[in-house]
């Protein structure tokens, strides 16, 4: 071996074995600094300071807090968490560097509204975030929408609900929903058929499967809870012809008041419980659920959403 | 003069490729890769939108910085080497000179701008599967961008042309900075009253107003681009690119170079 050629074996052990020993120090380091995480800060909070210091890139830069406030959602709601402090300064900070970007104020809407754990429960912030998209987007209706889901159902202000969604109904290209719901929320204000159809209309209209697969889980608990509140409503009136609760589904039969097994949205029977309640064999199955939950149920931490059709 | 001018920039074409300036297509490249590639995976609905900024955002800043590093250096290594003389002994004219210079590195900067562009249009064929009519404003932005290396490539001579590489360096970053908030000059200097005025808007007026050429973000959402805004961008760079050069020419055309 020539003296250069040692010399270069020599170098290339001691670059590799640094490059090793540097990711393993670091990775110490990261251990001995547990509460030091980079992710729950913010260093530059005003919106407008970092669109002018972007110096004209603000698309990519906007792109950039997208992806962060995805990636901190998507981790704070993997853990469970109850608290999500940075998501509506992250999503504030993505729609004044690019107003625009209307996903953005889709999703954004839809992390910030629902009570934690499935959301930030930040409902007002969520409409505000909207309301700053409708102002930079007049004609996109799906805005109008958000806002009326979120008067709806995390606000129960249906008055909201309806100006929200009547407002949408007159912008271009509408979707026709829009005016029927207006139309509707009148009547059905805080009905169960009214959220139904608010629920279709998201399946419906949006194209991401992950949304589409939560729309579908609030649809088959409203199923859910449907069934379970008639099939008591059976029991009950059972117990009144024959003094007691149904062992089981084939006694109602047999008493003309059902007709076959009834079955969840999922394909499985119902449990008949002893003293006239109906519960879910797979709860876990149906997040969302208020009924037919067994007495000492906790639901998981992260709520389990199964792929849409 | 036409061909001696041709031959000062493809000399300095070749010169800049002798640099090994074109390497930074291959990081370009592992950019817009990484970028198709991993973007889908870690954020929601934004791939099309993240290949188009990130793409014309490299460009622009790869350029920018070749523009000024390359640009510093255009006269002063000249004077070093003292090849400057041996070109200045021979029929050229020290204007002929500069202008030579500025078309070799704008043609340097437009050649590496193409196949960034390509690298562009490659990744978004990928994260999109086909080309939309709408992607046809990508070119405009593209376009855009190359009228910015010609302004920032003048300035960046105009100013090699009598300062040392570093402060040439500073200078014309500054410009650039500035330049991005030519806007927000213009609304101080409409806050202002009297000779400030008139000064702040002067300032505001004489510094390259690089924020008009910058459509990026609206092209990602396919936003149309106006002709007439091509039209008056184009005129714009023009003139400004122009009057940095004439400043250049007149500058070096007094400087003692002995």
């Amino acid at each position: 071996m020539s003296r250069s050629q040692r010399v270069t074996v020599i170098f290339s052990v001691f670059l590799a074995s640094s490059l090793i020993a540097s990711v393993l120090l670091l990775r110490r380091v990261d251990q001995v600094r547990t509460g030091a995480t980079l992710e729950e800060v913010l260093y530059i909070s005003s919106p407008q300071a970092l669109r002018r210091l972007s110096l004209g890139y603000n698309g990519l830069l906007a792109d950039i807090y997208w992806t962060r406030a995805v990636q901190y959602y998507g981790n704070k709601h993997h853990d469970g968490a109850r608290r999500f402090d940075l998501l509506a300064p992250l999503l504030e900070i993505t729609t004044v560097l690019d107003p625009q970007l209307l996903v953005a104020y889709e999703y954004g809407a839809n992390f910030l509204a629902p009570k934690p754990p499935n959301g930030a429960g930040m409902p007002d912030r969520a409409i505000a975030l909207e309301e700053f998209g409708i102002l930079n987007n007049p004609d996109a209706w799906q805005l109008y929408y958000n806002v009326g889901f979120i008067h709806y159902m995390e606000l129960k202000n249906y008055a909201g609900a309806a100006e929200a969604f009547a407002r949408g109904a007159q912008r271009p290209n509408a979707h026709p929903f829009l005016a029927m719901l207006a139309g509707k929320m009148a009547e059905h204000a805080g009905d169960r058929q009214m959220a139904r159809m608010m629920w279709s209309t998201s399946y419906q209209t949006t194209k991401d499967i992950n949304v589409r697969a939560n729309a579908a889980a609030h649809l088959r608990a409203l199923q859910v809870d449907e069934d379970v509140t008639n099939l008591e409503a059976l029991n009950a009136r059972y117990q009144q012809q024959t003094g007691r609760f149904p062992s089981s589904f084939s006694e109602l039969e047999a008493a003309g008041l059902l007709r076959g097994t009834p079955l969840d949205p999922l394909g499985q029977s119902y449990k008949l419980m002893p003293d006239g309640r109906v519960e879910l064999r797979t709860p876990d199955d149906f997040p969302f659920i208020e009924k037919g939950m067994p007495f000492d149920y906790t639901p998981p931490p992260s709520p389990k959403i199964l792929p849409s059709d | 003069m036409t061909s001696r001018i041709a031959h000062i920039a493809s000399n300095t074409f070749r010169e800049a490729v002798r640099d090994r300036v074109l390497y930074n297509l291959i990081v370009f490249a592992l950019l817009m890769s990484a970028a198709a590639v991993v973007v889908g995976q870690i954020s929601i609905d934004i791939e099309r939108l993240v290949v188009i900024n990130l793409g014309l955002t490299a460009v622009s800043l790869f350029g920018m910085v070749i523009a000024i590093f390359i640009g510093i250096g255009l006269v002063s290594k000249e004077i070093e080497r003292r090849t400057l003389y041996t070109v200045l002994s021979r029929p050229v004219r020290r204007w002929e000179f500069i202008v030579g210079k500025f078309f070799g590195l704008a043609g340097t900067l437009a050649v590496n701008t193409f196949f960034m562009a390509i690298g562009v249009f490659v990744a978004l064929l990928y994260v999109s599967h086909h080309f939309q009519q709408q992607d046809r404003w990508v070119l405009v932005a593209l376009y855009f961008i190359i009228l910015q290396f010609l302004i920032l490539t003048a300035l960046t001579l105009f100013f090699s042309s009598f300062s040392s590489p570093l402060l040439s360096a500073v200078f014309a970053f500054s410009l650039f900075v500035i330049g991005s908030f030519a806007e927000d000059l213009r609304g101080f200097a409409g806050m202002t009253h009297g000779a400030t005025r008139w000064l702040a808007t002067g300032a505001a007026y004489l510094v390259p107003n690089f924020s008009a050429l910058n459509v990026i973000t609206s092209v990602a959402h396919s936003q149309p681009v106006s002709g007439q805004l091509v039209l008056d961008n184009s005129a714009y760079a023009l003139v400004y690119t122009a009057m940095a050069i004439c400043g250049a020419v007149l500058v070096f055309e007094h400087r003692n170079l002995k």
